[in-house]
Order: structure tokens, then sequence, then C-alpha cells
């Protein structure tokens, strides 16, 4: 079985979100970068499959030359190489184009991804990479098992689970618990080192959205403190003043 | 201008966020209509009129019964064409997501999510989205002709005092190919309030210590009519299911009241609670975290707040 993992290189889910440049520009100032949460679900079972099925596992990241540590991180978690997309990520469209061009030429039979990224949330790339190949794309996929070129999974839907039997080729973006996070260990992060990372110059593509400039919300107002002795009181204040009840 | 918005369902009737969706294309004063999916009462379907559109197109194709993908997105194409629509607009779903990042390839459709206010036209088209898990707002021009908006829950106030819509069967072309996945089962709860469509949530955290403890905080949610959800740690050691996780990895939530007993509050969990309109916090905890988050706070052992909370709300109730 021939795998794509498409990893994004985002900020810690604990990193101070700030922008400089007159709101233009993320700031990443002291931010520690990090493989997708989701996307690093995706490639512990693509490792795993890779295991039991036999087959090449083959990870892919759109970005600038930043994101090569990102990248042979998950070549030290056990993907067999690696290949980077020379550009910034824009918008969903523009990248889901660059890894449908790749991956048309490439013939993968599976292409796995996290359900969405964590910086821009937009969890839409994978579906439009199986419209631009023609080939299912399901998320956000918590189960996977491949027997042959069938494969069943479960999905998340609003207060369930979904599931499903489709046959390979397709794409699944993933999320917990489809498998635990693997740690790279030395010897991983040794062979990383001399694995194959090839980078590639994009495709001509338009920009769908342009960015204009970054936000941040409005400071919260002071807590209101309740006596635990007096939820009438707080009763009073959702009623009253919050005017949610 | 002609706007498409895509209707879900559920149980009978056109869930919330949906109709909110209708709203959202009316307020940018277009020429709404609407389409839904799969069986459902023609008069369940004229609450979309109510909430804005003057139409309502109605695909009653069997083999649409479930929420196949791709089935779906070519459904939805063939009816902004029939229309002649270039903006869709629907609301963030499980289903809904997936089938609209489908027709934005397709039709080569800047398609924008999580969008939390309505478009400024005075230059281009520019939309307001929320990144960063909630933590911040990015400005973005859609610049292709076609456009999808994919809207948060309570982006723009429900209207409920439009005129009923007309309802119309819509039937697409579709082909074998738009139906190679199957949908063996489905498994979800069924006459619970719906995490993410929820006005009020309730959730728990480890401060419960154990799964047997969830009555008080089932019964608060009863109380006010809410929906029940949990931190990460609960998720995972098993307490409660995983589609209750609210968090930077799980469901986030946008409601009017949002009641967090017994979490502390880890930036991951708020994550999925900060674009709540209101947050109430109770731990025992004075120091806990999720205390600079809130709006109101109590100081205390949830097992004895939360029982005396519910009969207080039971008490201004009658």
């Amino acid at each position: 079985m021939k795998i794509l993992v498409c990893i994004t290189h985002v900020p810690d889910t604990t990193a101070k979100i700030a922008f400089t440049d007159n709101n233009k520009k993320f700031d990443a100032n002291g931010v520690q970068f990090i493989i997708g949460p989701y996307d690093d679900y995706a490639l512990a079972r693509a490792v795993e499959l890779k295991e039991s099925s036999g087959g090449t596992l083959t990870v892919l990241n759109i970005g600038t030359s930043e994101t090569e540590p990102t990248i042979r991180k998950a070549l030290a978690i056990g993907a067999d190489d690696a290949i980077r997309i020379n550009a910034e990520p824009t918008d969903s469209l523009f990248v889901a184009k660059q890894i449908a061009v790749h991956a048309k030429e490439a013939n993968y039979d599976l292409i796995m991804m996290g359900r969405e990224s964590i910086d821009f949330n937009g969890g839409m790339v994978h579906g439009m990479v199986g419209e631009l190949l023609g080939i299912p794309a399901i998320s956000p996929v918590m189960k996977l098992d491949i027997e042959g070129d069938k494969a069943t999974m479960a999905r998340e839907i609003e207060g369930g689970k979904e599931y499903l039997e489709l046959s390979l080729p397709f794409i699944a973006g993933c999320q917990e618990p489809i498998a635990e996070w693997k740690i790279p260990n030395m010897r991983g992060i040794m062979s990383a080192r001399s694995k194959k990372l090839e980078v590639i110059e994009p495709v001509s593509a338009d920009v769908a959205g342009q960015l204009e400039q970054y936000e941040l919300p409005p400071a919260k107002g002071a807590v209101k403190m309740i006596d635990a002795d007096n939820v009438e009181e707080l009763v009073k204040l959702l009623k009253n003043e919050a005017k949610v009840i | 201008m002609s706007i498409l918005v895509f209707i879900e369902h559920a149980e009978g009737a056109v869930k919330k966020s949906s109709l909110e969706a209708v709203s959202y294309a009316a307020a940018m004063e277009g020429d709404v209509t609407a389409i839904a999916i799969g069986s459902i009462a023609e008069d369940a379907l004229k609450s979309a009129g109510k909430a804005g559109a003057s139409k309502v197109l109605h695909v009653t194709d069997e083999k649409l019964e479930k929420g196949i993908i791709q089935a779906y997105a070519n459904v939805i194409s063939q009816a902004m064409e029939k229309i002649g629509a270039n903006i869709l607009v629907l609301a963030k779903s499980s289903l809904g997501d997936p089938v609209a990042a489908r027709v934005s390839a397709k039709l080569d459709a800047g398609f924008v999510s999580n969008i939390v206010d309505l478009p400024d036209t005075s230059s281009g088209f520019q939309v307001k989205r929320s990144i960063y898990t909630g933590k911040a707002f990015a400005n973005v021009n859609i610049t292709t002709e076609k456009k999808i908006l994919g809207i948060k829950k309570n982006a723009v106030e429900l209207k409920e005092d439009g005129a009923d819509a007309s309802v119309e069967k819509f039937a697409a072309n579709l082909s074998d190919a738009d139906f190679n996945v199957k949908i063996t089962s489905q498994d979800k709860a069924t006459g619970e309030v719906l995490l993410p469509e929820a006005e009020i949530v309730v959730s728990g955290g480890r401060g419960m210590k154990g799964p047997e403890n969830w009555g008080m905080i089932e019964e608060l949610a009863k109380t006010l009519g809410a929906a029940t959800g949990c931190s990460k740690p609960v998720s995972d050691m098993g307490w409660r299911p995983h589609h209750e996780h609210v968090g930077q990895t799980g469901v986030k939530v946008s409601p009017q009241l949002y009641v967090a007993v017994g979490i502390s509050g880890a930036i991951q969990h708020l994550a999925g609670v900060n674009s709540s309109k209101n947050i109430l916090v109770i731990n025992k905890d004075a120091e806990a975290p999720f205390f600079s988050a809130a709006d109101y706070g109590i100081v205390g052992d949830a097992f004895e707040v939360v029982p005396k909370l519910t009969a207080a709300l039971k008490a201004a109730q009658n």
C-alpha cells in the first residue's frame, strides 16, 4: 500500500497568539512549532498500517524552508520519505490543488491528514483534494481498518458515530482515537537525518482567499464571584443580567 | 444576488444552525433559496421561510436518505447552477463541512468557514472568520466569483418573522460514482440536546471524581435545557463518550451560557469554549485558571453547589 500523509506546521497548542506588522503577520517570536495534533494522529495510524500491511509512507507539507524541522520529526516517527512543496499555504483551495497535482502523479492508495489544521481550523482540504481527484474523502475519522482494498471506518457526527465501508483509494481526515501519538525514538531521529526530503515548486494556482488583517478578541471583563451559599443571587444574574435563562 | 443555503434537518425539524444560516443569507439582502435533502414534512421546511428564504428546494431521492457526501455535493452544485446562485451559505456541521469542501473544488469557489459576522462588501468581499480555535480572527477577502460561506453558530441573530416559503421538488443527475461510500450504520444519541446546537452547555471535569457522579451534571443540564459536555481527561478516561469532549481537539461550542463544573481551565479546554457569550465556572480551587476566563464564578464544592443551583433554578422556574 502506498500511503501519503499531509502534515501542517503549526504553533504549539499552548502558544500565545499575537500578531505583528500592523496585524498582518503571525508573531512567531518565541513560539514553538509542531506537527498539527490531528495530523499527528493520521501519521501514527499510517505508521501502524504500513507496519501491518507493508508498503511505503510519504509525508508532504506545503510550506517554506522553516517547516523542515517539523517534516524531519515526521520522518523520525516513521515516514520513509518526504516532500515539501515550496509555498506559503495561503488558503485551503490553493493547498488542495498542490496536493492533488502531486497525488495524481504519484498515485497513492491512501491519503491521510488531520481533520483540520489548528491555526486556520478550516477542515476542508481533505474534501477538496477528494473532489479534485474524484475519490471519496471522509472526516473526521476515529477508526480506520483496511483489509486488501476494502476499508471500514467510524467517523464522528453530532451526538455519535457513523460507520462506513469503502474501497481504496480515498482520503481520510483523522482525529483521536484513531491511534496513539508516536514519540520518535533515538534510532528514528538518527535515521530521519538521512531520509530523502524532496523540495518541489508549487503549481500555479490563484489565491481564493486573501488575508487582509488579523484581529484579537476584545479583553474579557472581570469575573463576578458569587458566594457558594447564595446561588439564588447567581440565578438572578443569569436571568436579569446575562439574560440566558 | 441569488444565494443558496444548504439546510439540514434532524428528527423532523430543520436544525436551528441551518435556520441561522438562512437568516445570515437574508441579512446579506440576497434572494434566498434553501435546499433540503431527505425526507422531512413540507410544513417543517416552511420554517426556512420565516428565517428569510423565499423558496425551498426539496430533494426526495430515496438514495439520499443518508448523508452521502459526494452525492450531496453534486446535488448542491447542480442546484446552484439551476437558480444562478454564486453564493452558497451553510452552517458548520459534520455533514455540511465536507459537502461544501467538495462543492468548493468542483466550482472553484473560495470557501471560508467559521465566519462570525456579515460580509463587508465596501471593497471586495471581506469576511471575518474565527481562527486559532477562537483565540483570534482573520479578515479574509474572497476573490473568486463563486463563494461559499460557512457560518459559525450565533454569527447572526435568527430571524423568525418572515413569510412561509414555497416548497418545490428538485431532482439532480447523479451517477453510481456518487455512491461509492456505504454508510453501514449510525450510532447516535436521540432525544438529547446536541452539543454543537445547544444554547446552554453544562460540562464536567475531573473534579467530578467519577462517571457515577454525572447524575447531578445531567440534572442541572436538564433543568437548563442544556447539552452536556466534558473535558478531555474525562473522555480519555472513558467516563463520558468522545463526542461530548469540548476543547481544542474536541467539539468547539459557542452557546449563550457555558457552565464548567470541576474543570480547571487548561488552555486547550478554553480554546473550545472561548466564543461562548457567558461562562459560569464552579470550582473548589479559587486559583483555577478558568476563573480568569469566566463571567460568573463560584468557589465551592461541586457536590454541594450543583444540587443547590439546580434547586434554585427549579424554584425560579415555578
